[in-house]
């Protein structure tokens, strides 16, 4: 059962990103450029997304086990640590060279399109980088 | 500022919100999960991560939405505005960054904001803010 609802929810969570127009790069620069002709309407997928999601994460987060009784994993750091500042920093340089996120290159690579795959081959070999770094760190 | 009202898309943009917060309401309350892109993807290619069968199982959900939309109605417009050079270096620094950021849009933004948590606000604002410079500095500094 919990296969089946991962599957629906990223099923959705993908249809939601093609209907918000998130998954069209040009559509996220013409957000993020605040000084050209600004496109807002990604702030209203944020609207629309944290209005549907903040009843039931409200809920889970008075938990210890989801509806399907599996244990609910909500982070739990609390400090503002130089590593989640200096790495967003970082992330939104990229998202803002290309205007693409994590999720929509997932949900547009296969369009097939030479330009996302490019993007992703890259992405991952960016996550592969931080892996092999912190599996460096750690011994 | 100047708004761009011809391409200004209120409606579908704050549905398919609407459709990406149910998606992560369901995964958290049917699944005990985040969904958060990054993090997802992430774990998958470190070693001994748990829970890879659901993880995989909502990329694939992701991955097959364009082909399921494309049943019914064709796909909205994707337009790419980078190069080959742009695509890499913004994928490097997309993939280093939320990992060690501890998460992307979907993680800290829509998720992490609705959880109240503070660590994700701030993350948010600074992907967000970095994203505004960025784009300034490229469009109107460089004039790419």
């Amino acid at each position: 059962m919990t296969k089946l609802t991962a599957f629906i929810a990223g099923l959705l969570f993908g249809l939601g990103l093609l209907l918000a127009g998130m998954a069209n790069p040009g559509k996220v620069l013409a957000f993020l450029d605040l000084t050209g002709a600004w496109d807002p309407s990604l702030a209203l997928v944020m609207v629309g997304a944290i209005g549907a999601a903040i009843g039931p994460l409200t809920w889970a987060r008075q938990q210890s086990s989801s509806l399907l009784g599996r244990p609910m994993q909500l982070p739990v750091k609390r400090e503002l640590d130089p590593r989640l500042i200096g790495g967003s920093l970082v992330f939104g340089i990229g998202w803002g060279i290309a205007g693409i996120c994590p999720g929509p290159a997932v949900a547009i690579l296969l369009t097939g399109r030479w330009q996302v795959i490019v993007f992703m081959l890259a992405m991952l070999a960016g996550m592969l980088l931080f892996t092999a770094l912190e599996t460096r760190r750690s011994h | 500022m100047n708004v761009d009202w011809l391409n200004f898309t209120p409606w579908s943009s704050l549905a398919g919100g609407a459709l990406i917060g149910l998606a992560a309401s369901l995964f958290v309350v049917a699944n005990g999960r985040i969904a958060g892109i990054s993090g997802l993807i992430g774990s998958l290619l470190q070693r001994g991560s748990e829970g890879v069968s659901e993880k995989a199982l909502f990329l694939l959900g992701l991955l097959i939405a364009p082909l399921l939309w494309g049943l019914f109605a064709t796909l909205p417009q994707i337009e790419f505005k980078s190069g080959w050079f742009g695509l890499i270096v913004a994928g490097l620094l997309v993939g280093i960054g939320t990992r060690y950021g501890s998460g992307c849009t979907s993680g800290h933004g829509v998720c992490g904001i609705s959880r109240l948590s503070p660590r994700s606000m701030v993350a948010t604002a600074c992907f967000m803010f970095s994203g505004f410079v960025t784009v300034f500095v490229l469009r109107h500094l460089l004039g790419s």
